[in-house]
């Protein structure tokens, strides 16, 4: 099992502008849920607070009001619950990348063989099993976002939360990544809640789309497109695909005035 | 041309005009490369050098050594936590000002004339810049960095050894290298000042003896070792840091 749901999620700040105190509202009783094995996208324009809900998810941040609840349990701060990927993966730079997911494991209390077979079994499931000994200056940017999956997946969370997993990589990289994530999702099953700006991305991974504005729920979007997306290809010049696409697209812009 | 021989030819340049303009010099105030090393000679031969250098190695290392073993730790907990900041940051900062100097005789009260107090100075000395660098190092490590520690639900002691701790090591070892110089200072300092022994007795009683050319001998042997321990620091930041030189540095 692995649902995530935002309830009544608030979060204020407060910002010094020219000696003045401003209150912020970045998010405003923002309210959804992503089931068990579902791929929900986050999108808006930048500043619509996408990122901040998906921290405040992963308990990173803590929310003014409202809260978060994995599985219907109510989540306070990080948990091994929900495993994270980084914009930037964030890996640390003096580990090899084996020893960056096993970072990850360790920290969950594996220990002995079974940590360094868990690491090296959820690296091959990213197509690095023959990069394990490599530096992050050592890998690619997309090689090291795999990385960044690889570690959130082995501790084996019940959600995967994305902060625009895929938004430093070229369109071409990026590509691949998504194949490549919509390829885990059907090996693993698992939930996934992605931030992003790219109207492309949120069609062809999610199956619900949550389009946010001034830190609320703008609209939620299903994606009628069929399980499994096998060839992303093909995908992208169906007229499902474009017509949904265009929906998105009028959804966003008509929030953006 | 490669870096080593811009350095060879710039001391060739250095030591040949001093040797040229040197020898004009009344022996007394000043000398020349030739004559120190017939001293350094002397001084080698005598055994008085090799002697008065194991005198001198021996509170540099201690004290400097503690140093290390003091103020990393120190700094890394003063710039992790607000609290201890807070608390003993000002401390650290007056105390790299602190006119140590003045407190020598202090220290000979309480510590007396021997090698403790000898190791004190320099300890007090080198203590200050490496823990000042390795808070300033703690404040720079990125954010995001922490974030996958709290993100993984690491206890604040692993983000500690295991993020900051790493993270923070080229500016630690950039402490320690200022701290070289200081403690080669501090060691001499603290030879003058308390018993005379060592090089720095070497250097006191060829000055009194107006034999310039022997006094320059330790001055310059400490020179040397301060360089030879920067370079070693720095093979050894190379080791324990090997991905610092891959994603910092200047275009070679």
């Amino acid at each position: 099992m692995g649902s995530v749901e935002l309830i009544d999620v608030s979060k204020t700040f407060m910002l010094r502008v020219d000696g003045a105190q401003q209150t912020v509202r970045a998010l405003e009783n923002l309210s959804f849920s992503v089931s068990d094995g579902e791929i929900v996208a986050l999108i808006g324009p930048s500043g619509c607070g996408k990122t901040t809900a998906l921290r405040i998810a992963m308990g990173l941040d803590a929310a003014s009001g409202g809260k978060v609840a994995v599985d219907g349990v109510t989540v306070i701060g990080c948990g091994h619950d929900r495993g994270m990927v980084f914009q930037h993966a964030e890996l640390l730079p003096w580990l090899t990348a084996l020893e960056n997911v096993m970072f990850g494991l360790e920290m969950k209390g594996m220990r002995g063989a079974q940590l360094r077979e868990t690491a090296q079994r959820y690296l091959a499931l990213v197509g690095l099993q023959d990069s394990g000994n490599r530096r992050p200056y050592q890998l690619s940017g997309g090689m090291q976002q795999r990385v960044g999956i690889a570690r959130a997946l082995a501790i084996d969370p019940k959600v995967l939360l994305m902060d625009e997993p895929f938004g430093a990589l070229d369109a071409q990289t990026r590509e691949t990544m998504q194949a490549e994530l919509i390829d885990i999702h059907a090996r693993t099953g698992k939930t996934i809640l992605f931030v992003t700006h790219d109207l492309d991305e949120a069609v062809l991974l999610a199956d619900r789309v949550v389009v946010m504005q001034h830190g609320a729920v703008q609209e939620i979007m299903n994606v009628p497109l069929p399980r499994p997306r096998g060839d992303l290809e093909a995908l992208r010049g169906s007229a499902a695909f474009t017509e949904t696409r265009y929906r998105l697209w009028r959804a966003i812009n008509a929030t953006d005035h | 041309m490669p870096r080593w021989a811009i350095t060879l030819i710039s001391l060739a340049v250095l030591i040949g005009a001093w040797e040229f303009f040197g020898r004009d010099i009344n022996p007394v105030f000043g000398s020349y490369p030739s004559a120190i090393a017939v001293a350094f000679v002397e001084l080698v031969r005598t055994g008085q050098l090799g002697a008065a250098l194991y005198e001198s190695l021996r509170p540099f290392v201690v004290g400097y050594g503690l140093a290390i073993m003091v103020g990393v730790p120190l700094g890394l907990i003063i710039g992790r936590f607000r609290v201890v900041e807070a608390a003993l940051g000002i401390y650290v900062t007056a105390g790299y000002a602190m006119p140590l100097v003045a407190l020598v005789p202090l220290l000979i009260l309480w510590l007396g004339l021997g090698f403790a107090v000898k190791a004190s100075v320099v300890f007090l000395m080198s203590l200050f810049p490496i823990c000042i660098n390795t808070w300033l190092g703690v404040t720079a490590v990125p954010k995001s960095l922490i974030e996958v520690g709290r993100a993984f639900v690491a206890p604040d002691s692993v983000i500690l050894r295991r993020i900051v701790l790493p993270a923070t090591l080229p500016y630690i070892m950039a402490g320690i290298r200022l701290a070289v110089g200081r403690a080669v200072v501090a060691m001499v300092i603290a030879e003058f000042f308390t018993t005379i022994s060592g090089l720095g007795a070497i250097i006191i009683n060829s000055a009194n003896n107006f034999d310039t050319a022997t006094m320059f001998v330790p001055i310059v042997v400490l020179m040397v070792l301060a360089i030879g321990l920067n370079g070693l620091i720095g093979w050894v930041e190379h080791r324990v840091a090997p991905w610092q030189a891959e994603i910092a540095g200047r275009d070679e």
